[in-house]
């Protein structure tokens, strides 16, 4: 049954229909980043965690922003989730990333999830379980340039860019120009 | 990739994504936690019908490190000294829901038979004098975190290439991975028809170490294989060490830079001096640690994927 927000027609020609634009996005992540710091009282103790692939670079993004406005750098780091992922099994191999931590670890910090899409919350669940496994964050926050729903898990974003109500069968597509030369989200 | 039980069956490519998840397995080891849930729920049989510490031990911690539930049988102990054939043992074992077997035997071409009688992944942990593709795999993947790329780099594997099934698959994974291989030792125990294999795979032989010594980028030694040996490979210990070992005379002429390896277990003082085996550009107890990371990453790539799922 498609969902009432689903562009007509789209069952037999899917077309892209541009949600976020790269003016968009930087003002969602300058969003963020604000929200970021206030909840945090400042940006001591921050790490922010992108989880691949284009968590990474969003993460990065907002570190950049968080930086201009506090004049000090905040840890960044990446992780990778895929030996956590509960579809291992159900799908061919899968290459895993690297999982790069600060110099300084995760204890005691107050670790942001970032991530480009929310979506079932599985990867999520999956990311909280590597963390675990990491250390032991004073507390886990999580980021996202798009929350399109369906939840799988009762997982919820502290942070979200834009929410995106969206059928199962459409796609959203985020490409960033660290990865795919273009800053856009798309629907189809 | 089913199995793994030769490094010709491998592309460059699937050596290349075994390197890159073997360096995440190896930021692992360092971890305080060192458990992956990657192979929760599959089981794991090391079968070993030869002696083994280093291989038989990594395999272990590697299927326990990604949460595979994992049993050890070996020869002395099981029902194969009591006479059961080697078909009947792994039919056995395999019977009883095994997911991944990782077998080592001293017959060349053991694991190729097994993996033609299971449903299970195999994995050749050395096989006779034939292949140790786990071996090799660990080696290359050691030198290029030294050398940076192996392409165009020269390595010198020395030794007891007779009886040695790690120089075979060392062979066939350097010269894929673009490295100049020159393989030294005695006429004696260089084997049978190596002229034509290495005017096909593209490396070179010598009888001369210290020729070959001063162009090399790594030196790869070998064990002098006495249980192997049936007669008189070489006159006496004393003239291998200076023919062919890898003295402290030598060490002094090597490079600091070129690393030495060795695939355990060394038999000190013959093919290499303790000087050597203890030197800081020694890269032993590296190959080790590399072990556990190819074989976690190895396991990872035959397990965790559905049963047909390749490298991707």
């Amino acid at each position: 049954m498609p969902a009432p927000d689903a562009p007509p027609g789209h069952e037999s020609a899917r077309t892209d229909r541009t949600v976020l634009d790269a003016r968009d996005i930087s003002r969602a992540l300058t969003r963020i980043s604000h929200e970021l710091l206030e909840r945090n009282k400042g940006a001591s103790d921050l790490v922010l965690l992108g989880l691949h692939t284009r968590g990474v670079p969003l993460a990065r993004r907002i570190a950049e922003k968080i930086a201009a406005v506090e004049g000090a750098p905040v840890e960044v780091g990446e992780l990778d989730v895929t030996m956590y992922r509960d579809d291992l099994r159900s799908q061919p191999t899968r290459r895993a990333h690297k999982t790069a931590l600060p110099a300084g670890g995760i204890d005691r910090k107050v670790v942001v999830l970032v991530d480009d899409v929310l979506f079932s919350g599985r990867t999520i669940r999956a990311a909280l379980d590597a963390l675990a496994d990491l250390g032991r964050p004073s507390a886990v926050r999580l980021a996202v340039l798009v929350d399109r729903g369906h939840r799988e898990l009762p997982i919820r974003a502290d942070h979200v860019g834009k929410n995106l109500p969206s059928a199962l069968a459409e796609r959203v597509s985020v490409r960033l120009s660290e990865v795919d030369g273009t800053d856009e989200v798309t629907i189809s | 990739m089913k199995h793994l039980l030769s490094v010709d069956d491998l592309s460059t490519d699937e050596v290349e994504a075994i390197f890159a998840t073997a360096a995440d397995m190896h930021d692992v080891q360092s971890r305080e936690v060192k458990k992956l849930p990657a192979l929760r729920g599959r089981t794991v049989v090391n079968m070993f019908f030869e002696d083994s510490t280093r291989t038989r031990s990594s395999f272990e911690i590697a299927g326990k490190w990604l949460s595979a539930d994992v049993i050890n049988v070996s020869a002395k102990g099981s029902s194969a000294s009591k006479g059961e054939s080697l078909r009947d043992t792994v039919l056995t074992v395999c019977a009883m829901g095994v997911d991944g077997l990782v077998i080592r035997h001293p017959a060349s071409g053991a694991a190729l038979q097994v993996s033609q009688w299971v449903d299970a992944a195999v994995v050749n942990a050395g096989d006779g004098m034939h292949e140790h593709p786990t071996q090799a795999l660990l080696d290359a993947y050691t030198l290029q975190r030294r050398l940076g790329s192996l392409a165009g780099r020269h390595v010198a594997i020395v030794g007891d290439l007779t009886h040695s099934r790690v120089f075979r698959s060392n062979v066939q994974c350097l010269t894929k991975l673009g490295a100049h291989v020159t393989v030294v030792a005695p006429p004696t125990l260089m084997p049978s028809g190596i002229r034509a294999w290495s005017e096909s795979a593209g490396f070179e032989t010598s009888y001369d170490l210290d020729a070959v010594l001063p162009e090399a980028d790594a030196v790869m030694m070998l064990r002098v294989q006495r249980e192997r040996m049936s007669g008189g490979f070489f006159p006496s210990p004393r003239e291998y060490t200076v023919g062919y070992g890898l003295t402290r005379d030598r060490l002094s002429r090597l490079r600091p830079d070129v690393p030495i390896c060795h695939p355990g277990p060394m038999n000190r003082g013959l093919e290499i001096a303790a000087d050597a085996a203890d030197a800081a550009q020694s890269v032993v107890l590296e190959q080790v640690s590399s072990g556990l990371a190819i074989r976690m990453a190895v396991l990872y790539h035959l397990l965790a994927g559905e049963s047909d799922g390749g490298i991707s």
